[in-house]
């Protein structure tokens, strides 16, 4: 290094320069709550339970993404169909207790892969913040899809 | 001893506490909002319109806090840590002409608290002082990483007051007096130090950004090797009284300086300005024009500390007492023999 | 006013004196040390000197007790690690002490005390007088002590400079 170069005033003067021009810069900062970053194709969201397309729920309580799960986030409690249910569950078998624990979720996606009846998927928006531990426990009222009837009115 | 004096006296030195008060109140809003603009971000935004009221948000989230006293420290010393650093960051504006004699009820109202005779000597032992603050809450802690930051802002402060001592020497020698009121005064006009005194104005402001731990000299609260610096077990109120502290301290520093070098209240056409607004109003654009210079010497502070990387110890001692205090040395000799020179012919 | 102001401020200083001996913790001497230093800037205040006051203040409370306070921080002293003295120790204490006491009082009783010519000149302790006198009446002990300083910096260098052979 020369005597020029070993004061380091130049170097810093230049760094100066070149943080001060970002002043000036268009922001990067998108307003969160009022407006959102465009999600990509593959974008892993909430999670949301499907429904058929006679308005059923897909969901037939095997407990394979409960399994497949890493974090171990997903608990759920089987139930039977009774008579005159047919229009609510596709199975025989369906989850009468379905719940993720949000804090848990690593957002992997493991769950949808396992499904085999492509009844979960993580297709929905960023998880909102909230004050209290147990609000992240999201049951099936959050997380399975509005049906049809109730979409279409 | 008239009323009238004691009244004018207590009525600056309140404005004066009251102003330095907001404006290190408002620094920590504008550290955040230019680190924001430096990094291409907006920086606080949403308390009041533009992030105006962040300030109230957080030093009323400080006073709610927690305050927390570590069962093994030394309590007093404890409080008296932060408490000291807050007091000595007040004390140096004392000293600091902020604008000439205004004129009000006919009477000739001085805009300096008090002019001792030696002024900069003050101030010099007043920041001196200021590291005993950081001293005594980092040992009071009773925790290592704490200690290591006390141990650090003292031998740091130590370094740096001796380059400190002789940049002003060299500037004494030229105005020929101690008084920062007859120092202001000298630079009428245009006639500022700096011009005078360019290496001596360099010295003086690197070794202001080390006596106020600012980055990149800031490792007696470094955060990747002593998680707080001294501060790592304070909580609450007496944090806040040391970040305080700290802006209150770039804020004086930043008068000195805008003082020493830069004129202080005097900028060019100064005295066309006075004849046409009258005694009264000419002093306080004066008095506006200093506070626009402190403004930018802040501003510096912030730029420099979101552009440049912290130093390693090492390096900040071979600065301080390798390069810093020969040049400030050779400083104090070829301005001897200028004025010397000067004088013969 | 200044009398009685006086005898306050002499007070205060006997006071944290005496803390320094009396209290057990090693920092907490080092501080009350401090405070010490700092009635006697007020002194010097009073007695019109305002350069010496100053750099009192600069010097003793801002420089060299940090360095006090910095060395006694690193070395962890705690209360009761300095331990109990033998009694031969006390003796020989006490008669060092005893000896230092004649002294004192012996040199102040030869020296005529409260001379009043020193009062006669009030400004002498501003710092242009003061310049003056120094380079002027006594300038040959100036110039002498600040070469014993620069000896006892080099000295310093020198002892803190690494052996090249043996490192």
């Amino acid at each position: 290094m020369n005597f020029w170069e070993r004061l380091y005033l130049p170097a810093i003067f230049q760094g100066m320069g070149i943080t001060f021009k970002h002043m000036f810069k268009k922001k990067e900062t998108i307003f969160y709550p009022e407006f959102e970053r465009e999600f990509s194709e593959n974008w892993r969201g909430m999670h949301s339970l499907k429904r058929d397309e006679e308005g059923r729920e897909r969901c037939t309580a095997c407990g394979l993404c409960a399994l497949s799960c890493p974090a171990e986030a997903i608990t759920m409690i089987a139930a039977e169909r009774q008579k005159g249910e047919e229009t609510l569950y596709r199975e025989e078998k369906y989850a009468a207790v379905y719940e993720i624990n949000m804090l848990r979720c690593i957002f992997c996606g493991l769950c949808e892969e396992a499904c085999p009846k492509e009844a979960i998927y993580l297709d929905g928006p960023i998880v909102p913040a909230d004050y209290l531990r147990k609000d992240f426990i999201y049951g099936k009222d959050k997380l399975v899809e509005e049906s049809m009837k109730v979409q279409q009115n | 001893m008239e009323l009238a004096f004691i009244i004018e006296k207590f009525g600056l030195i309140l404005v004066i506490f009251l102003v330095s008060l907001t404006i290190a109140a408002y620094s920590t809003l504008a550290e955040r909002k230019i680190a924001g603009f430096l990094q291409d971000r907006v920086g606080p935004n949403r308390a009041g319109p533009g992030g105006m009221f962040q300030p109230l948000a957080d030093g009323l989230k400080m006073f709610f806090k927690e305050e927390i006293i570590p069962t093994d420290s030394s309590k007093a010393l404890f409080i008296l840590g932060p408490s000291l650093a807050l007091f000595t960051s007040f004390l140096g504006s004392a000293v600091i002409p902020w604008g000439q004699d205004v004129e009000i009820f006919g009477r000739q109202v001085s805009l300096q608290i008090t002019d001792i005779n030696v002024g900069i000597l003050y101030i010099f032992g007043v920041v001196s002082l200021g590291v005993y603050g950081i001293m005594i809450g980092g040992w009071a802690s009773n925790n290592k990483f704490s200690l290591m930051g006390a141990v650090r802002a003292a031998s740091q402060s130590i370094s740096y007051e001796i380059p400190m001592g002789l940049s002003i020497i060299a500037l004494l020698m030229l105005t020929n007096t101690l008084s920062m009121k007859e120092i202001a005064e000298q630079q009428h006009g245009f006639n500022w130090n700096v011009f005078y005194q360019p290496v001596g104005f360099l010295i003086f402001l690197i070794c202001s950004f080390a006596e106020t731990n600012r980055t990149p000299f800031d490792l007696p609260e470094c955060e990747t090797e002593l998680v707080g610096g001294y501060h790592t077990e304070y909580s609450g109120f007496k944090m806040g009284a040391f970040m305080f502290a700290e802006y209150l301290n770039m804020f004086l520093a930043s008068a000195v300086m805008s003082t020493l070098y830069f004129g202080g209240y005097n900028y060019p056409g100064m005295d066309f300005v006075n004849e046409l607004l009258g005694p009264l109003f000419g002093p306080l654009i004066g008095m506006g024009v200093l506070i626009l210079k402190i403004f930018a010497f802040i501003f510096l502070f912030m730029w420099v500390r979101w552009t440049v990387p912290r130093f390693r110890y090492d390096q900040l001692m071979n600065l301080g007492w390798k390069i810093l205090i020969p040049l400030a040395i050779a400083n104090i000799v070829i301005t001897g023999i200028v004025i010397t020179l000067i004088d013969k012919l | 006013m200044s009398v009685s102001l006086f005898y306050f401020v002499a007070f205060l200083t006997i006071f944290f004196a005496l803390l320094v001996i009396f209290s057990k913790n090693p920092v907490h001497s080092v501080l009350y040390l401090i405070v010490t230093f700092f009635t006697f800037t007020l002194h010097y205040i009073m007695l019109n000197a305002q350069f010496l006051a100053i750099v009192n203040f600069i010097v003793y409370m801002g420089a060299i007790m940090v360095l006090f306070l910095f060395v006694l921080m690193l070395l962890n002293l705690n209360e009761g690690s300095i331990g109990s003295k033998s009694n031969l120790l006390k003796m020989v204490g006490v008669i060092a002490g005893m000896c230092l006491v004649i002294t004192l009082v012996g040199s102040v009783k030869a020296l005529n005390a409260s001379d009043p010519l020193v009062l006669q000149t009030q400004d002498l302790g501003l710092v242009k007088n003061l310049g003056k006198v120094l380079f002027s009446k006594f300038l040959l002990p100036f110039e002498i002590s600040s070469i014993l300083l620069l000896s006892a910096m080099v000295g310093a260098v020198l002892l803190a400079k690494k052996d090249i052979k043996q490192g």
